[in-house]
């Protein structure tokens, strides 16, 4: 019952998509079927090609899969520059993380293949640990980008919408101004407890409290609690001004858990970064000293 | 009845004062009549402090009285010390009731006036002129008599007041100065438009005052503001359902005033009657246009329009001989034509013929170029002859036309303007005829067009590029008519605005049926065919009714929804530029959906029956109308079909789908959408959107709202009609050839779009110092890396060099946004920079559509 209207588009080299597709199931998972299929096949010449026994490495075979492996730890490691060079082009950094994922478990296999299952307590060894660490640490990042977004998602999420980071903390510091406020009337003690919770920095504690989002001696926490019980041992009236600060601490509990489980999903999300980089420069290092120490005195 | 002056000038507005400020130079024997006891009204009730424009810059300013841009304090106080110095014979807390003419009855010269009722039927009273001296009678019941009587009473009118019982008490009111001013009290504001709005969040605004403030608001509550509050700007009627929220204040929808007495009002709501605690009612309910007062005064207006002014001669004389009208009310609603106008009425009244208005070296310099040498005046006759749109349009009209319009020549043969060429502006051919280019590449297949009409229409309602190549036939002479003055064109000329509609909605018409089809196939289409506006939510089609007519799409957008199982299911969305309604048409039976406006739409309503007509006639197009439906068919079939077994899923879809909408989409082009199923929360986007645009980012991945998982980021839509360009000064927002809409270089950093954009979008920021290379900063550690440099370090790294024009240059604010990285190969960098496909940028048309259930697993 109706048509629409066409578009006229002048210049435009974009690529137009109008669905989501991530970086897993990129073109129809291209670099997987890519990936294994040179895994099947890398598998099949180790074992089908005759070769000579011991110091595989140096056979035709071992020199190649050296070669490619060497050059695809190269490769993969440019993603950094990819992400950060935002030149002009038809280049799509997801494109660019599907190849780096799946390639970068195809190396698992070149790797080791490489190797020839020749294991022992020297630098060639130390380049292939190193690789391997940094390929777990890579899948473990899969596994967050796969699994967390959705709670990192939900947790934003209010019946207004979504807030942001810096809305959280907004309300924590507005929270802050209205137990200030009514912290006014309390005596000296309390008021000592409650005041704690106002200099605690939201986003103070350690890179383990990140992680976990425990936070055992959280001040707020504790100003609630103790002024809970020493109200227990008051007498009871109308109008307490503790019954407010009580509520407005409460809130604060409630707002600043909400943040530091963002903060903790967040940290995830990057802390295997913190690992799977420095690993992947020290592989370098090592891989080069591998290949140094074949060429000079294998 | 004492004396006669020679001038009598009525309001003290800039023209009246002006005129007045002329009188007094000239030693003219006058007095200037303020209904007030300030001068300026209008003015003086502006906000405190408010910036007031002094356009058009071009314009020289030709008066006694000093005028600028300043504050509104700073004018005020100049024109008071100088209507002072000049010995303005002012008299205040004169308000005229009325004028008439105290000499003998001009014959022949009588006033018909036509007053509408409002059940629509109209009486006609006549009214004999007389020849001056002027008698105008005062509210205070005075009389003062004058020769000459110069109108410039503005168009602000009086306000409209309260019905209701206890309307007259004295604590209503119907302005406010000084919202600060106001303590401790119960204030009840009626009306939410743009002023009532202001002073309801005035008051309430800082919490210390005490106010207890409630706004009336007549239409219910909507989670879409544009809706509830239709006549107010929307950033206004934001902020004030935030103050709302917040407990500032409190907005009673669905309520009306039913009585005041003191202390007290009752309204009128929803659920019954409520008496509420009031200790002054301010109302701000519009204001009638002076125009029954002005007729009475025997001056004829051009037209019944509501939008008409008076007609006057080149020197400002109304039909009543001997009375002048300047300023608002002449329809020059800026300060600086009324100054300079009240300058050159008096000096014309003075007996000074040969004065030129003081626009006339910006015409002339308009019309140099032109073969011919012709006077001003010979040219704007030459075109107001020989063009129809510009016919019914008054000499003082035209020349003010022209200011923002250009008059050029143009050689056989050479182009006005290419197919894809920027441009919103309408062409309109006085002299000559230019030909239309279909293909490109052939120069023989060519529409004419012939004298007298016009061109550039689409580009002028769509704000698109050029839709074909225009060439001259023969030697011609255009007239482009800049987009502002086109729309000016058409509120004050009634019959312009017809001629342009009936041009346009033929010219779609041919363009969206093409085939084979000429204007004379469509003239009865056409004849019948109506321009409707709609409200956004507002259908145009009901499911189930028994209609036959077909809706073209002009401006805006549709939704269609069917309803199944009880619930409206979203079906499909229709951009500007589709046509609706066509089933029920050919195939005959009742509307199989209902489609209604996504955002305020104007649609071009086609008679059923004519058009039967021109398929009946036209078998290729009634084939190609089959083959559009038969899409539209299967769209239906599969939403019922999957209704059944995935209700579920198209309940989600259809929610989506309208959360889409109220998140802009009806009315973009192109949107950032990220999936927050793979947004890993890097800002990569961002990165790469400063990195690729001088450093500042112009999207907020974080902020904007969310629903089943997708996210709708702070980022330009890229609206059909953008809110931004509607008031630009420097007219620095155009749309580009992919449907961008981007600021250039000409931005003068007044912050107007930032202001208009409901969505947030624009950004005001000066540009960071280049930052080192990213080599740079991954050996080296130089500089901040990538990404929007924090401001810390670009406030340390700019290097001032002394010369303030450079430093300002440096410093300067401009309005920053997304361009859609127009000219930048591989298109978007948000898109190409996000590493896990989160981000998306795409078309509602392509988005909003049915294939979308199956990708969520349907």
């Amino acid at each position: 019952m109706a048509s629409i209207a066409p578009r006229r588009r002048t210049g435009a080299s974009r690529e137009r998509t109008s669905t989501h597709e991530g970086f897993l199931a990129h073109r129809d998972f291209r670099w997987l079927k890519i990936s294994a299929a040179l895994a099947v096949l890398l598998i099949a010449l180790y074992i089908w090609v005759p070769l000579p026994a011991g110091h595989f490495g140096s056979s035709w075979l071992g020199y190649t899969l050296g070669t490619i492996g060497a050059l695809l730890i190269l490769w993969l490691t440019m993603l950094g520059v990819r992400k950060r060079a935002i030149t002009p082009g038809r280049w799509s950094l997801k494109a660019w993380t599907s190849a780096h994922v799946y390639l970068g478990m195809l190396l698992i296999v070149v790797g080791t293949l490489h190797s020839g299952f020749a294991f022992g307590w020297n630098v060639h060894t130390l380049a292939w640990a190193l690789m391997m660490l940094v390929i777990v640490s890579g899948m473990f990042g899969i596994w967050v980008y796969a699994s967390l977004p959705r709670a990192l998602s939900e947790n934003r999420y209010d019946a207004e919408g979504a807030i942001t980071e810096k809305q959280m903390v907004e309300a924590i510091r507005s929270l802050d101004r209205q137990i200030h406020d009514a912290a006014q009337p309390l005596d000296a003690e309390s008021a000592a407890l409650v005041n704690r919770s106002l200099e605690e920095d939201p986003f103070a504690g350690t890179f383990w409290n990140r992680l976990t989002g425990r936070y055992p001696r959280d001040a707020t926490r504790t100003a609630a609690a103790e002024l809970r019980q020493r109200r227990a041992f008051l007498p009871r009236r109308a109008d307490d001004p503790l019954d407010k600060v009580d509520a407005l601490l409460t809130r604060k509990e409630a707002m600043l858990s909400r943040m530091r489980r963002h903060l903790k999903l967040k940290t995830w999300l990057q802390a295997w970064l913190h690992v799977h980089v420095p690993v992947t420069f020290a592989l370098i290092a090592a891989l080069s000293a591998h290949v140094v120490a074949v060429f000079f005195y294998w | 009845m004492s004396e006669l002056y020679k001038v009598a000038i009525v309001g003290s507005g800039p023209a009246g004062m002006s005129a007045a400020s002329r009188a007094a130079q000239l030693g003219l024997d006058h007095v200037l009549l303020e209904k007030t006891d300030h001068l300026s009204d209008t003015i003086f009730k502006y906000q405190k402090g408010k910036h007031v424009m002094a356009t058009p810059s071009q314009l020289i300013l030709r008066s006694d009285q000093e005028f600028d841009a300043g504050k509104r304090e700073d004018i005020l106080e100049r024109w008071n010390a100088r209507t002072a110095a000049l010995g303005v014979n002012v008299k205040y807390n004169a308000e005229v009731k009325a004028i008439r003419g105290t000499g003998p009855a001009i014959e022949g010269s009588i006033q018909k006036i036509v007053t509408r009722a409002r059940d629509g039927s109209t009486t006609t009273t006549e009214v004999q002129r007389h020849a001056p001296p002027y008698a105008i009678e005062l509210a205070n019941g005075e009389t003062i008599m004058a020769e000459t009587v110069v109108l410039a009473i503005g168009t602000q009118g009086n306000p409209n007041l309260m019905r209701c019982p206890g309307a007259d008490l004295p604590h209503v009111t119907y302005q406010l100065d000084d919202p600060t001013a106001i303590l401790d009290e119960h204030i009840v504001v009626v009306g939410t438009g743009d002023a009532g709005i202001e002073n309801a969040r005035g008051l309430a605004e800082d919490p210390a005052q005490g106010n207890v403030v409630t706004i009336l608001n007549r239409s219910p509550k909507s989670a879409n503001v544009r809706e509830s509050f239709a006549t107010a700007k929307e950033p206004n009627a934001k902020a004030l359902a935030e103050d709302d929220a917040a407990g500032k204040l409190t907005i009673r929808y669905e309520t009306e005033t039913k009585a005041i007495e003191p202390g007290w009002i009752t309204l009128n709501t929803r659920d019954g009657e409520e008496r509420i605690r009031c200790d002054r009612v301010i109302a701000r309910i519009g204001s009638a246009p002076p125009r029954g007062f002005v007729e009475a005064c025997g001056i004829e207006f051009a037209s019944n329009d509501r939008l008409a002014f008076p007609t006057l001669s080149p020197q400002f004389e109304s039909s009543a001989p001997g009375i002048f009208v300047i300023g608002a009310l002449a329809g020059y609603p800026l300060i600086k034509h009324c100054m300079n106008q009240g300058y050159d009425v008096v000096e014309f009244i003075a007996g000074n013929t040969a004065l030129k208005p003081a626009d006339e070296p910006l015409l002339e310099a308009k019309f140099a170029s032109l073969p011919g040498s012709r006077s001003v005046n010979d040219w704007l006759e030459f075109l107001r002859e020989r063009v129809s749109i510009l016919e019914g349009m008054t000499t003082l009209q035209l020349r003010e036309f022209m200011l923002d319009s250009d008059a050029r020549f143009y050689p056989s043969g050479a182009t006005v303007f290419e197919k894809n060429d920027p441009g919103s502006s309408l062409f309109a051919i006085a002299d000559g005829s230019v030909h239309v280019r279909l293909d490109p590449n052939d120069a023989s297949k060519v529409v004419p067009i012939p004298q007298g009409s016009i061109f550039g229409e689409v580009g002028l309602i769509s704000g698109r590029r050029r839709g074909a190549t225009i060439v001259a036939a023969q030697d011609c002479i255009c007239v482009e008519i800049s987009r502002n003055a086109a729309l000016k064109l058409q509120s004050q000329v009634p019959s312009a605005r017809r001629a342009i509609e009936r041009i346009s909605i033929e010219r779609q018409l041919l363009q969206m049926f093409g085939s084979g089809l000429t204007s004379g196939d469509v003239v009865e289409v056409v004849e019948t065919a109506k321009i409707l506006s709609v409200r956004a939510g507002d259908a145009i089609i009901r499911e189930g009714d028994d209609d036959k007519d077909i809706y073209v799409i002009r401006v805006g957008s549709m939704i269609v929804e069917k309803e199944v199982g009880g619930k409206p299911v979203f079906l499909s969305y229709l951009p500007a530029g589709s046509y609706v309604g066509e089933m029920a048409l050919i195939d005959g039976g009742q509307r199989t959906a209902t489609v209604r406006a996504a955002i305020k739409s104007e649609v071009i309503r086609v008679d059923g029956e004519a058009f039967g007509r021109v398929l009946a006639a036209k078998p290729a197009l009634l084939e190609r109308a089959r083959k559009d439906m038969e899409v539209r068919r299967r769209t239906n079939a599969f939403v019922e079909s999957k209704k059944d077994s995935f209700s579920g899923i198209v309940d989600l879809y259809s929610e989506q789908a309208k959360f889409l909408v109220s998140q802009g989409l009806g009315e973009a082009t192109d949107v950032l959408l990220i999936d927050e199923r793979l947004c890993v929360g890097c800002d990569n986007c961002e990165k790469a959107c400063a990195d690729s645009h001088d450093g500042l980012s112009r999207l907020d991945r974080e902020a904007g709202k969310s629903f089943a998982h997708l996210h709708v980021p702070t980022s330009c839509r890229h609206c059909e009609h953008p809110h931004c360009m509607a008031d630009c000064p420097p007219n620095a927002i155009q749309r580009g050839p992919d449907g961008e809409v981007r600021i250039n270089d000409t931005c003068i950093g007044c912050g107007n779009c930032q202001r208009n954009c409901p969505y947030g979008v624009i950004r005001m920021d000066k540009v960071p110092p280049k930052k080192p290379s990213l080599l740079s900063w991954l050996f080296f550690g130089k500089g901040p890396g990538p990404g929007e440099p924090p401001a810390r370090w670009s406030k340390k790294n700019t290097h001032y060099t002394g010369d303030p024009a450079v430093d300002e240059a440096l410093d300067r604010k401009k309005a920053i946004k997304c361009d859609m990285c127009a000219g930048i190969e591989g298109g978007p960098s948000c898109v190409r920079a996000c590493p896990t496909g989160a981000a998306i940028r795409v078309s509602p048309d392509e988005f909003l559509t049915v294939a979308r259930l199956e990708n969520e697993g349907a």
